[in-house]
């Protein structure tokens, strides 16, 4: 039997998308592709990533055997000229000519370039292909100032363009009062205006190009408002118009304004001619996204197929990073009132803006933008979409809750199985979850494989991965918590492995129970329960790769690269001695100094080469590490207590000093605080810390799991009244418990709260030892506290380690050349992040 | 032999560091070199990590995620394959990576990237 012959006129995405999803259905079709450009369907949406290395290859949609395995016939730079309707045919520009059941119109757009003199001149360009890229970028090697007519999306992504290319000054010229008028408001425009404009973009609004002059060359640019820009280059992106001149020429019914009439089977006035993508108009418009576009050419297969789907209009909700500024727009955004309620949030500091509009009756989610922070975006569109009854409290949706619980995920849930998840894919919520329940899917990369969801533009991904754990808990699945690809453990399941087989190193841990060659996140938790486990200097057996760069370098790194010098300060005490030589050594390697938040001084601005001689003088004073770059305890902060204070019940300082010194350079999930307090005024803030102690009449009270930072927390009583011996018992009990159970990079205070029990479980853990571990855990941090040594001290002391404090290794005297610093107060600081191509 | 007009000679292969990295000067030019020395492959990049133009890669964690060789750069764990340059936390941006050979105990960097 003869096959069905269907001729598709593009090679674009849409074009692409058309022949995979056809070739997915059915086998019964003959198809030949013919495309004008040179290149098989590439990426057009993250075309801009041409300039930061990638290839076209790299943006190819296919693999160069692909069309051939699929049985299609591709021909490249060999577009068709003239259609015979009567006939059946088609023919190409090579002169000759193939016959058709079903043509397909998928000959996208072309970018519109208004009727300005000058725009011929040399030095003006379009950003639609690689091969304008090409252009744009030889040209740009020779020019210092650019400009963009259009601040719409394409618009910013060529100013984005020519920054990557190195123009010093970039302009946008929009006709319009706002910047992309299509998906923001007046006031999300004017955020994003300030945040383009930090990055060195000069925007200018309600311009008006009227002609463009130079000899053969672009040299200025002139508007209607009599002022006029000069210029080297300039690229038009004012728009897109649609490729329709090949669909009129043969009679084919075509819009007013442009575009290939078609009905929601994606069918031309002629009932063997479709048309989708940016070259199709439906119901009026031209629907210039990639995800409509994708969803057009699945109407079509499936009808082919014999199916029955319609194309019915398309959400043109959008999520996007513009020049690393996130802006998304959703459902009706620009409704306002009395139509709706509108809820703004703005935050000129951070650069946010959220807007949401809400149902007069407060029940529903209307639309809505964000700039600045997208992350509400895909639970916003959900609640939009799906028609979710809003909570009491609907600025929760774009402050986060203020109660402190945690709704995460409890979103998800609500959802119907219909809601659309990928809108690039259309896949639903009902798919994702049955790919996990039906087809065993185990991971994200057996749902995109599986469903396609998140393959396109990705930005569901973290809705994706909420729904397969979701569902593996409501099927009583046991979601482990592995490490990583390298390691099919839990971190309190490797902390015994590594106990019960006395690894000491990372390459012996990977050897043993991992594979590959690890990566950033298993090297520093390994290392950590190393550390915790052996006490040993972390830096030796080759366990100093796997630490993170401020363990690496026993400093923290600072902007610019050079690095802080904080030594231990226990208690917060210190002579006027050693204040003195604290004072001399910033003087003399020139550091900058100030007392941190925990009672010390903090030197900054050290050089990587520097650090070891620093730290000889410090360690020949009697200074030893701070730790302040370690998961470990910092500092135990105190008031000064009974001795000075009048109102003071017991020598917090003195307690303080000893806890510190008991505790320094354990290593734990995460760093841990404390404090002592010597009264009920709580001067010293110990309800804040990890572990906080509390002067009473009769002795101590113990406080544990607080924190200060992002999130803070009050710390929970635990036990009153200790005398000064049984509470460092109990705090060495609780530390323990809290270092082999805790996964990584966990604070006490989120370590408790995913407790079961919470603070009474934890209680009975540690005061009356219900899980008979205490005598085992008090020997273990005995073992640390015995092990304890200044690695500092070792460092300096040891020349192997030593060696590696220099920046470079074919240089070793010399410091790194780029760091800059700048006078600040009569002090130095570190020169700004220099302005880039901010990710 | 050789061809010093193309290689740059930037260390003995037992000053590089074993699963790390090293930062390597080449007059104006700063080049991050890294040894896995259970692969036993060397790859070298810009030292400059696109995201914040910091002067960090040589200090950052290498490893590898399915089979690609990476580096995570120290300051805000931004990661880069070491095969290709590209980024891999998602982001639109690469650096440049150079070619090593290693002769009599010498590590050479390619002076162009590839």
């Amino acid at each position: 039997m003869k096959k069905t012959q269907i001729i598709v006129i593009g090679n674009g995405m849409v074009g692409y998308k058309f022949c995979e999803k056809l070739k997915s259905k059915s086998e019964s079709f003959n198809l030949i592709v013919f495309g004008e450009e040179c290149r098989r369907a590439y990426d057009r949406v993250h075309l801009s990533e041409y300039f930061n290395g990638k290839t076209a290859e790299d943006l190819s949609l296919s693999t160069a055997t692909w069309y051939e395995e699929q049985n299609i016939t591709l021909f490249l730079s060999n577009p068709i000229t003239k259609i015979d309707r009567d006939f059946k045919m088609v023919y190409a520009a090579d002169g000759l000519s193939y016959s058709y059941d079903y043509l397909v119109f998928a000959t996208g757009s072309a970018a519109f370039v208004p009727t300005i003199p000058g725009v011929e001149k040399d030095g003006v360009f379009v950003y639609r292909t690689i091969e304008d890229l090409e252009l744009i970028s030889e040209f740009a090697k020779k020019a210092k100032t650019g400009a963009v007519i259009g601040g719409g999306l394409l618009g910013l992504e060529a100013a984005k363009a020519l920054i990557d290319l190195g123009i010093e000054q970039t302009h946008i010229i929009e006709f319009a009062p706002r910047l992309m008028p299509r998906q923001i408001d007046v006031a999300g425009s004017e955020m994003l205006k300030s945040k383009l404009a930090d990055l060195g973009l000069k925007i200018h609004l309600n311009k008006n190009t009227t002609s463009i002059v130079g000899d053969g060359k672009i040299a200025a640019m002139q508007f209607s408002d009599d002022t006029n820009l000069e210029v080297d280059m300039l690229v038009i992106s004012a728009g897109i118009k649609p490729r329709d001149e090949l669909a009129k020429a043969c009679g084919i019914e075509v819009g007013q304004r442009g575009g290939i009439l078609v009905n929601e089977k994606m069918q031309t006035s002629d009932p063997s001619v479709f048309a989708i993508g940016e070259c199709a108009l439906y119901d009026g418009m031209i629907y210039g996204l990639i995800a409509p576009g994708y969803e057009m050419a699945e109407v079509l297969a499936a009808n082919l197929c014999e199916g029955d789907k319609e194309f019915t209009g398309f959400d043109m909700s959008t999520k996007l990073k513009l020049i690393g500024i996130d802006v998304a727009s959703f459902g009706d955004n620009f409704i306002d009132e009395p139509d709706c309620r509108t809820i703004i949030f703005e935050n000129k500091h951070k650069g946010i803006y959220s807007r949401i509009n809400v149902s007069n009756d407060g029940q529903y989610l209307l639309g809505g933008i964000l700039i600045g922070d997208a992350t509400a975006y895909n639970m916003l569109l959900q609640t939009v979409n799906n028609k979710i009854v809003l909570p009491e409290n609907p600025e929760e949706l774009i402050f986060g809750s203020r109660s402190g619980g945690e709704s995460d995920g409890a979103g998800i849930t609500s959802l119907p199985d219909s809601a659309l998840i990928c809108s690039c894919e259309g896949v639903s919520k009902g798919d994702i979850c049955s790919a996990v329940t039906d087809q065993n899917c185990e991971n994200l990369d057996d749902i995109k494989k599986c469903t396609k969801a998140g393959t396109g533009c990705g930005g569901c991904i973290p809705m994706v991965k909420d729904l397969m754990v979701h569902t593996f808990k409501s099927q009583g699945k046991y979601v482990k918590n592995v490490i990583c690809e390298h390691f099919n453990y839990s971190r309190q399941e490797l902390f015994d492995l590594i106990h019960i087989h006395e690894l000491k190193s990372y390459d012996e841990v990977l050897n043993e129970f991992g594979k590959n060659d690890g990566c950033e996140v298993c090297k520093p938790l390994v290392a950590s329960l190393l550390a915790s486990l052996w006490n040993e200097m972390i830096l030796k057996k080759g366990n100093d790769v796997a630490q993170d760069s401020n363990d690496r370098f026993l400093a923290n790194i600072q902007k610019g690269g050079s690095y802080s010098v904080v030594p231990r300060v226990p208690g917060g005490e210190i002579t006027p001695d050693k204040l003195i030589i604290i004072g001399e050594v910033a003087k003399k390697y020139n550091l900058y100094t100030k007392i941190t938040g925990g009672q010390r001084i903090d030197m900054f601005g050290a050089h990587l080469n520097d650090l070891p001689i620093i730290w000889e003088e410090l360690i020949a004073a009697g200074f030893e590490s701070g730790h302040a770059y370690g998961k470990g305890l910092r500092t135990v902060k105190s008031c000064v207590g009974s001795t000075w204070c009048r109102f003071g019940l017991h020598d917090s300082v003195s307690y303080a000093i000893r806890i510190e010194e008991r505790y320094r350079g354990i290593r734990a999930p995460h760093k841990f605080k404390s404090a002592v307090s010597g009264c009920i005024r709580e001067c010293a803030e110990a309800q804040s810390k990890d572990f906080g102690i509390i002067a009473t009449e009769k002795g101590w009270n113990l406080y544990v799991c607080g924190n200060g930072g992002s999130k803070p927390q009050h710390a929970l009583l635990l036990a009153t009244d200790l005398d000064s011996e049984t509470c460092i018992k109990y705090i060495d009990r609780f530390l323990m418990f809290y270092i082999r159970t805790a996964d990584p990079l966990t604070r006490t205070a989120t370590w408790l709260n995913k407790m079961e029990g919470g603070i009474d479980y934890l209680r009975n853990v540690v005061i009356n030892d219900s899980l008979g571990m205490a005598e085992q855990w008090e020997q273990e941090i005995e073992n640390l506290i015995s092990s304890y040594k200044c690695e500092w001290k070792e460092a300096v002391e040891n020349p192997a380690i030593r060696k590696r404090f220099s920046h470079f290794v074919n240089a070793p005297e010399e410091k790194d050349p780029t760091i800059e610093f700048v006078d600040m107060r009569g002090q130095k600081r570190v020169a700004e992040w220099k302005t880039s191509n901010q990710i | 032999m050789t061809d010093t007009s193309n290689w740059l000679a930037a260390c003995r292969v037992e000053d590089a560091v074993e699963n790390g990295g090293v930062c390597v000067k080449n007059g104006e030019e700063q080049i991050a070199l890294f040894y896995f020395k259970r692969r036993n492959e060397w790859f070298a990049t810009q030292n400059e990590c696109p995201h914040r133009k910091q002067m960090a890669l040589s200090r950052g964690m290498i490893g590898s995620t399915t089979d690609e060789p990476k580096v995570a750069c120290p300051f805000h764990k931004k990661t880069f394959s070491l095969h290709t340059g590209e980024c891999l936390s998602g982001d639109e941006c690469a650096i440049k990576t150079y070619p090593v050979k290693i002769d009599n105990g010498i590590v050479y960097i390619g002076k162009s990237p590839k």
